[in-house]
């Protein structure tokens, strides 16, 4: 059973400077210990062959001074992830009281990632949302004053957490999952009718065939594993939000870049009336695409909607694309596209550019600092204007180059709770995974059905995390829903 | 009307199993008790199925007899068949089950009851509670009100008490339905209670309605048994009580029958369902899936050609026989057709018509832990009334509901059992703090710890509270004690003793089939290979003690499913930390801000007693949980600093 040590990412999501793991509780320096190498060891263990031996005495974390900072390695298996500093500050003078261990890492997504990863496969748990300040606040080193924003930061830190969670769930996924919960339940309930109602339901030759069922969950648990960190179970990614008025191309665009039609594209003003999704990887970076309705003023509901929509998705963006039919002068809608626009990063396209441009780049920066000028918020000055062609694809490479140095000039970056929720979903997927091979040990042991249901159970609700189902009444509902019971 | 008054320390009323069991505790701790029962001869009836027991329920009679309760006992004495189910499954779900002879079990509660110390019967009806709304003198509780201080019977009389316990199942403002035909009675045609629906509502105890049913009883002369399976109990009976010597249980048995309806059978049942009450809306009541009537098996499972019928004894010395399986509300005629289709009922005489049962009931989310109604000191209540089904259920409640009303009296601590000591903490939990729209029947699937929780370990796990509640004498408990080191020392004794690979020990192995040993091994590991049992290993473990049969099982069940067993514990120890996280009392839902509004109102609702149970209430999420946890440090740390 997992110790209630926890661990989460203290800092914000960028690819440069620095990224912090925090992690607390009773086995905060054991976990730690065992990933970290300090500097003096990791040049033994990397230079002898006898490992075993240097890892069994090796510099222990557990056994320093509170207060202090140390230079090391984490390690997984026999590949070094990063160089680190491990800051340790014992219990209980820490922001929760608890031993806490804190891992400067070098920032990048992956690695943070990567050493969470390893933290839980070493008995850590992913911190519920607001955990670490609820200990800090229980464990009296909060003041009595703290405790009404203390319970307004969890309850909301939760809330954002479990719409994060579902939110960014593919829709394919989260059918799967739900399949796959409907199976197990089903499976429980015939064991659990048979025990209550043993003359009427038989159980003759039944582990054989629970047996070959798990297997093929199994096999599909497994899958959404191999899959948690490509891309494949959340819409990851930068949010970027494509923009502008109807017709502007905003379709083409996007189907340039997914080299496919999706979008419809047509030249009828208004066509694509609800927001599309994609996500796509341009030059290794991962873009989680949103494709708008045009921006104007309407009196058609479905499409008054979308612009609605439109804005509200952009408010959330990390990027906006706002696309410009250059062959048009500008009108009252970029006004209002370019109200959206303040205090945030994009990237205008002036679109159409082999046609007759009237509207140029000049034209679009002057404006954009007239508004600096005449408002008290100002637009992000490091924001881009590249003219393209979708149409003949033309400027689509400069479009990348663009987004790649905002990246990495730290401009614009994920949003960290996918991350979180990636790694939670990871978590309960291994564990329903753990449970299920549980029953498949106890099928082979011999034993009765009886012994099989607590970990289907497991199996169950730890799945149900991931779409944010509880447990509730599903069993008995399920057996007298699908088993007639009763003498 | 002419009053006169009496008094005693606790009134019961109801005599059914839950108020049985409530008197006898509460008389047998030494207080003065009285039980009403509208109808003498109703004492312990079993107004439908004829068994105590079966799965799960029969963990629950364990645990009865091993706080000390009196229903395993009085089976013992009175029953026809006896079976223990699930016997190729694991030991955490096998249960005993029984078939009585009704009329002997209820005979055989009366005496008891009459014979008690303590312990007054009065057939009458109660009509009326009395309150104290000034003195409740109890200023850590907020929440009482008002305080029980007596009842009034019909005919003007009152009885002055510290506690009562209402037992009164089916009864209160009860119909019976049969088809068109309508009668205003409680159970097999006994007189309802007519008058306490009022009086409770006047309380402030807010009512609901359940219904359930039962089928029909034949004259054995009528029934063809060669037509169906005959079934015969165990070749040996274990008893259900732990007090009970194993050889006075070895009778000469009764067998039961199995037969199955057909198609023709579903067919008159759906041509007819218009005049089934049920199903033309005349029933208000919710009645419960696990126990459906015929008609409602046919429709909903209307894949399904045949139902399982059993044909059951209802006594040695009567002619009716139970039709196990097929309760329903139709008309009598569309009933005598119906049965009628069934191989080896083709002629059968109904004795008493199959009915549906409609009665006032409450949301048992309105008591304590304790069975003590939230808002009223000193009123209790058990079984039925509190939206459960079942004698053992029933039993169970009334029980624990003796023992508290008391406690209370006395003023000690009250004994609430948790989900991980016993089936009876899971169903009381489970009344309490979930939301229950049916009648409320025990499953082992409803026990999250049910390989700790076996029938076969209730004395171990509960003789130690039901002495503390003085229910168990000195000389029980300490037997109890001694089987529990016994237990100990041999299991230490196997896992210590290690045999070589002599050859002795190898020829062993094979001729059971088993593989030789390639090092030294204990004796325990060699008894988890699922081809043995502590009885066949005997030869290669010739320094084994003279240990009971009780014994051997619980050091057999201990080794052979040590892995799973510790598993549990570490779970129950999770569970125990937030069980222990007690709520104060003065909280007040409504000021904690940070609680989602549904989260405030379902706690307000059920008040629960720690941060565990708040956590089984339908609506509070994790998160409200951990407001909930910040709530009371804020409330902790003001009240200290004041």
């Amino acid at each position: 059973m997992k110790t209630d040590t926890i661990a989460a990412i203290a800092t914000a999501f960028s690819e440069s400077g620095i990224g912090i793991i925090r992690i607390s509780g009773e086995d905060a320096l054991k976990i730690t210990d065992k990933i970290f190498f300090c500097k003096k060891d990791f040049d033994e263990w990397s230079s002898k062959k006898n490992r075993k031996e240097i890892e069994a005495k090796k510099f222990s974390l557990e056994s320093v001074k509170t207060y202090t900072l140390h230079y090391g390695f984490i390690v997984d298996g026999d590949s070094v992830i990063d160089e680190v500093l491990v800051s340790v500050m014992k219990a209980p003078k820490s922001y929760t009281a608890e031993d806490v261990a804190e891992i400067n890492c070098h920032g990048g997504i992956l690695i943070l990632q990567k050493v969470m990863e390893l933290l839980i496969k070493n008995g850590a748990r992913v911190a519920e949302p607001g955990e670490f300040t609820k200990r800090a606040f229980l464990n009296g080193r909060m003041d009595l004053s703290e405790a009404e924003a203390v319970m307004d930061l969890i309850q909301s830190k939760n809330e954002f957490a479990l719409q994060a969670s579902v939110g960014q769930l593919k829709g394919s996924v989260s059918a799967v999952i739900k399949e796959l919960r409907r199976e197990i339940i089903y499976e429980i309930a015939f064991i659990e009718s048979a025990l209550d109602d043993p003359e009427n339901y038989n159980t003759d030759g039944y582990d054989r065939k629970l047996s070959c069922i798990l297997e093929n969950i199994d096999g599909k648990i497994r899958n959404l594993i191999d899959h948690a960190d490509d891309g494949r179970i959340l819409k990851e990614g930068i949010r970027t939000v494509i923009l502008g008025k109807p017709n502007a191309g905003k379709s083409s665009f996007l189907n340039e870049l997914l080299g496919e039609e999706k979008a419809i594209v047509t030249n009828i003003a208004g066509t694509t009336r609800d927001v599309l999704e994609e996500t796509i990887k341009l030059g290794g970076i991962s873009l989680h695409i949103m494709d708008t309705a045009g921006i104007r003023k309407t009196e058609d509901t479905v499409e008054k909607i979308g612009v609605e929509k439109a804005k509200k998705y952009a408010q959330k963006a990390d990027l906006i694309v706002y696309i410009v039919d250059s062959s048009v002068d500008l009108d009252e809608s970029d006004e209002e596209i370019l109200d959206i626009l303040r205090e945030k990063h994009f990237i205008v396209l002036l679109n159409k550019s082999d046609l007759n441009m009237v509207v140029t780049e000049k034209e679009i920066s002057d404006k954009l600092r007239n508004l600096s000028a005449s408002h008290e918020s100002s637009y992000v000055d490091r924001y881009s204007i590249i003219k393209i062609s979708a149409l003949k694809h033309q400027g689509i490479d400069e479009f990348e180059r663009t987004v790649g140095r905002m990246f990495f000039q730290g401009d614009v970056s994920f949003n960290s709770e996918v991350i979180i929720t990636s790694m939670r979903h990871k978590e309960a997927l291994q564990e329903a995974e753990e449970s299920i091979s549980m029953v498949q040990k106890s099928i082979e042991a011999g034993m009765s059905e009886d012994f099989y249901s607590v970990d289907l159970m497991n199996a169950y609700a730890a799945l149900g995390k991931i779409i944010g189902e509880e447990v509730g009444d599903d069993l008995v509902n399920e057996i007298f829903e699908k088993f007639c019971m009763g003498k | 009307m002419t009053e006169f008054r009496e008094k005693a320390d606790v009134c019961v009323i109801g005599a059914g199993h839950a108020g049985c069991e409530a008197a006898l505790a509460c008389a047998r701790i030494g207080l003065q008790t009285v039980i009403f029962t509208v109808n003498i001869e109703s004492i312990a009836m079993m107004p439908c199925n004829p068994h105590i027991g079966g799965s799960s329920k029969g963990h629950l009679v364990r645990e009865i007899d091993a706080l000390g309760g009196e229903m395993g006992k009085n089976i013992d004495k009175t029953f026809l068949q006896s079976k223990m189910l699930n016997k190729s499954k694991g030991p955490a779900v096998h249960s005993l089950r029984c078939q009585a002879d009704k009329a002997e079990y209820s005979r055989s509660m009366r005496m008891i009851l009459e014979s008690q110390e303590n312990l007054t019967i009065k057939q009458t009806e109660v009509c009326e509670l009395l309150f104290d709304e000034k003195n409740v003198n109890d200023n850590k509780d907020i929440l009482r009100k008002k305080k029980i201080v007596g009842v009034k019977i019909l005919t003007g009389g009152i009885y002055e008490c510290n506690a009562v316990i209402l037992c009164t199942g089916t009864y209160l403002n009860a119909r019976c339905l049969c088809g068109e035909a309508i009668t205003y009675t409680g159970p097999n045609g006994m007189q309802s209670s007519t008058h306490l629906s009022e009086a409770l509502e006047k309380a402030g105890i807010r009512l609901r309605r359940f219904k359930t049913g039962t089928p029909a009883r034949m004259d054995r002369r009528s029934i063809d048994f060669s037509r169906m399976e005959e079934q015969f109990g165990d070749e040996r009976v274990i008893p259900f009580s732990f007090e009970t010597d194993p050889e006075d249980v070895q009778i000469k048995q009764e067998s039961c029958y199995l037969t199955y309806t057909n198609e023709e059978t579903h067919d008159i049942i759906r041509a007819n369902l218009d005049r089934s009450p049920l199903y033309a809306g005349v029933i208000e009541g919710t009645g419960p899936r696990y126990c459906p009537s015929i008609e409602d098996k046919v429709v909903k499972f209307s894949d399904k050609n045949r139902h399982q019928v059993f044909i059951e004894p209802e006594g040695r010395y009567t002619n009716e026989m139970y039709v196990d399986g097929m309760s329903s509300s139709l008309p009598e005629d569309v009933q005598l057709a119906m049965y009628r289709t069934v191989p080896g009922l083709e002629n059968c005489k109904i004795v008493r018509n199959a009915y549906a049962i409609e009665y006032d009931c409450i949301d048992p989310g309105q008591l304590e832990l304790t069975l003590e109604f939230k808002h009223i000191k000193g009123l209790f209540s058990a079984g039925q009334f509190n939206g459960s089904s079942g004698y053992e259920e029933a039993a169970a409640q009334g029980l624990m509901a003796g023992i508290n009303a008391v406690r209370e009296i006395q003023g000690k601590e009250q004994i609430i059992l948790d989900r991980s000591q016993a089936y009876i903490g899971v169903l009381i939990d489970d009344l309490v703090t979930k939301e229950n729209t049916e009648p409320y029947r025990m499953m082992t699937s409803r026990a999250e710890y049910r390989l700790l929780l076996r029938q076969d370990n209730a004395d171990l796990r509960l003789r130690k509270i039901g002495y503390e509640a003085g229910l168990i004498t000195k000389e029980q408990y300490e037997y109890v004690c001694e089987k529990e080191k016994q237990i100990e020392k041999e299991v230490a004794r196997l896992k210590k003793t290690v045999v070589g690979a002599s050859k002795a020990v190898q020829e062993f192995l094979i001729s059971r089939g088993s593989a030789p040993l390639r090092t030294g091994t204990s004796l325990a590991e060699i008894l988890c290979r699922p081809e043995f049992t502590y009885d066949s290993i005997k030869e290669i473990d010739q320094d084994r003690p003279v240990l009971s049969d009780a014994v051997i099982e619980q050091v057999n069940i201990s080794i052979k499913y040590e892995g799973y067993i510790e598993r549990q514990i570490r779970q129950v120890e999770q569970f125990k930390k937030l069980e222990k996280r007690i709520i104060p009392k003065n909280i007040c839902y409504e000021n904690i801000s940070g609680l989602r509004i549904e989260a405030r109102q379902k706690l307000a609702k059920h008040m629960p007693l720690s941060i565990g149970q708040a956590s089984r209430i339908q609506g509070v999420s994790p998160a409200d949980i951990s407001v909930l946890l910040v709530y009371i440090e804020q409330m902790k740390r003001q009240s200290d600093s004041e």
